[in-house]
């Protein structure tokens, strides 16, 4: 079965191909990073419009690519939710407006999904079950996956999502948006033993995160530098390996729980904070001494893009599911609501 | 669910010369719409049959099964049709783009040409096709206090603009210059704004009919002429027409 898969749920216009016998033919993405860069954020509005300036051309190519017609497509998935609704809905509609005129099944995929069975993407695959550390600008969730649509969340943020605080942190820094690539190149000529922030809600027992004290730290640590006179280049580093240094610490000894509490020796790590190199080599570790694996992304495929929508849609297709004649744009959805496929 | 799908009038015979094959969709405002022009087998004229859907947040629902509808109602496919049209503009920003979504990718899948229609132009032409008009002034609500505007010479169903369509205050509102002694008409959600507008101009238009919004029906009749004229384009270079460009984007 050959699913293009279409993902315009925030600001990346993502399209690929996916064959269920030869894996993934093609894949096309067009970031619109630069774009909001200038307003240090997503605007809604230009994200939308983008995307219907880009949908097109972007199937296009994937096409041109994989050197494929529109008529050899069996199905089309399309990313359904959660997501900016506006932006949603340009995926959603032109996915269901070319499925009918191919004659073809439709289906509306959970974005979280894709991220979730990205790392089966990959020539080295993860079976079922494990545990995934879902970890981008809007998510920071651990759940317990036994399967496809068979998902239990172990914890979550109780306020921002880590990627979120890479953000924040890096406005603070007056670095770029997005933030997290930009704290990450700073940290590395940051002192690790100059500042210590807190590991928010890691002395207690549970596998929920907080982040939102680790914001204020930052604040008051940046203020305090500055009227001392001492927030020079090599401050601004510090802090950036200090903040680092305390999200992946918080990050890793979740996870290390998460593994111990389930049982599980698997661990998914998915999103676009999962790009992050120190977050990787301390997984890695942690995870080397329990005997325990970790599979990721490739770097392409840790944040958004077509390519786990595709092949997430395809799994559900090929039981399958599809969508009826409504054109789905679902902008809160939790992950746990999803079920496996009726077979 | 609160759905209210008509049938519109079958309007026949006022069409002479063959038209293509096309089907029409509007979701530019609170309703929905699609319109299919053809030619029944054995029939003598073309036709267009439509449907509308009074649903304002679900048009994402009710479009699909309204096309479905009129396809089948046909024994059409995507495939029979000569091209695709749809609203572009001004209206809803969501709105556009769910109708530019579908139509993309039905033309897209199709490889059929697509054509995008003035949402303003649409209701000019629906004044003239209703109320025999000829000097129309079609606007609409853009919120935040302004209208979209245009205007329109409508002759023998052949419409000619005599401005460019704009986003401005009802305040800033005049005829085109000129053409201040012929009858104006105003029809479309903008004319609610009436008491917002300069003296002058009241003084000027003849009458407003505030109750008109644009459907597919009137843009399936403007792009068949497009059509006719070889004004079919690729997909991907039919984008919705917004007119407000420049809004304080906030986050
Ligand atoms: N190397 C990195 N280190 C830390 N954070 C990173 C890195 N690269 C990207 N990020 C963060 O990942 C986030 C973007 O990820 P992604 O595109 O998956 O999420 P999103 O679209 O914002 O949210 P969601 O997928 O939850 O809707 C941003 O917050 C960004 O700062």
């Amino acid at each position: 079965m050959r699913v293009l898969g279409i993902e315009t749920s925030c600001d990346e216009t993502g399209v690929a191909l996916y064959d269920t016998r030869h894996g993934l033919l093609a894949d096309a993405l067009y970031s619109q990073v630069a774009m909001h860069a200038d307003f240090g954020g997503v605007v809604p509005e230009l994200a939308s419009r983008d995307h219907t300036r880009k949908l097109l051309p972007l199937i296009d190519d994937v096409l041109g690519e994989a050197h494929c017609g529109r008529a050899d497509l069996d199905a089309i998935a399309y990313t359904a939710g959660p997501g900016l609704v506006g932006a949603l809905m340009v995926g959603a509609s032109t996915a269901h407006g070319m499925a009918r005129s191919l004659d073809i099944p439709v289906l509306g995929v959970h974005h979280m999904e894709g991220h979730l069975l990205a790392p089966m993407l990959e020539d080295d695959p993860v079976a079922f079950p494990f545990v995934a550390l879902l970890v981008s600008g809007g998510h920071t969730q651990l759940v317990a996956v036994e399967g496809l649509g068979a998902y239990r969340l172990l914890g979550e943020s109780v306020d921002d999502a880590a990627g979120e605080a890479f953000d924040k942190a890096a406005k603070m820094l007056e670095l770029g948006y997005p933030g997290g690539p930009a704290i990450a190149r700073l940290a590395e000529h940051g002192d690790p033993t100059r500042f210590r922030f807190p590991r928010p809600m890691t002395d207690r027992p549970g596998l929920d995160f907080s982040f939102s004290g680790l914001k204020t730290h930052t604040l008051t640590t940046i203020k305090a530098l500055r009227d001392e006179g001492a927030l020079d280049e090599q401050a601004h580093a510090d802090i950036a390996r200090a903040f680092e240094e305390a999200v992946v610490d918080t990050l890793v000894i979740k996870c290390r729980r998460a593994l111990d509490d389930t049982g599980l020796k698997r661990l998914v790590v998915a999103g676009g904070v999962s790009a992050n190199v120190r977050l990787r080599e301390r997984l890695d570790h942690a995870l080397t001494k329990r005997r325990a694996k970790a599979f990721y992304p490739r770097n392409r495929f840790c944040t958004d893009n077509g390519a786990m929508i595709a092949y997430a849609g395809a799994q559900r297709l090929m039981a399958g599911e599809h969508d009826d004649s409504a054109i789905l744009a679902v902008p809160r959805w939790p992950l746990t609501d999803l079920r496996p496929p009726a077979v | 669910m609160t759905s209210h799908a008509a049938s519109l009038t079958h309007s026949k015979g006022e069409i002479t010369t063959s038209m293509p094959t096309l089907l029409a969709l509007d979701a530019s405002s609170n309703a929905c719409s699609v319109a299919l022009m053809h030619r029944p087998a054995g029939a003598e004229a073309d036709e267009v049959s439509a449907r509308l859907s009074l649903t304002p947040r679900e048009h994402t629902h009710r479009l699909m099964p309204m096309i479905d509808d009129l396809l089948a109602e046909a024994s059409l496919t995507v495939e029979d049709l000569d091209a695709i049209a749809y609203g572009h503009g001004p209206g809803s920003f969501t709105g556009l783009r769910i109708a530019a979504g579908i139509a993309q990718g039905l033309a897209y899948g199709a490889e059929k040409p697509l054509i995008g229609v003035s949402t303003l132009a649409a209701m000019a032409y629906a004044a003239h096709r209703q109320y025999h008009l000829r000097y129309v002034i079609p606007a609409l609500d853009a919120r935040m206090g302004e209208i979209y505007v245009g205007a329109y010479y409508c002759h023998q169903g052949q419409l000619t603009p005599l401005m460019d369509e704009a986003v401005m205050s009802p305040e800033a509102l005049s005829l085109p210059a000129g053409q201040e002694d012929v009858d104006w008409v105003g029809v479309g959600s903008g004319w609610k704004l009436w008491s917002s507008m300069p003296a002058q101009l009241q003084a000027e238009i003849g009458q407003h009919i505030e109750d008109l919004a644009p459907v597919a029906e009137d843009m399936a009749y403007l792009a068949s002429r497009e059509y006719l004229a070889g004004q079919g384009q690729s997909p991907h270079l039919v984008q919705p027409v917004y007119l407000r460009d420049k809004v304080a984007w906030r986050r």
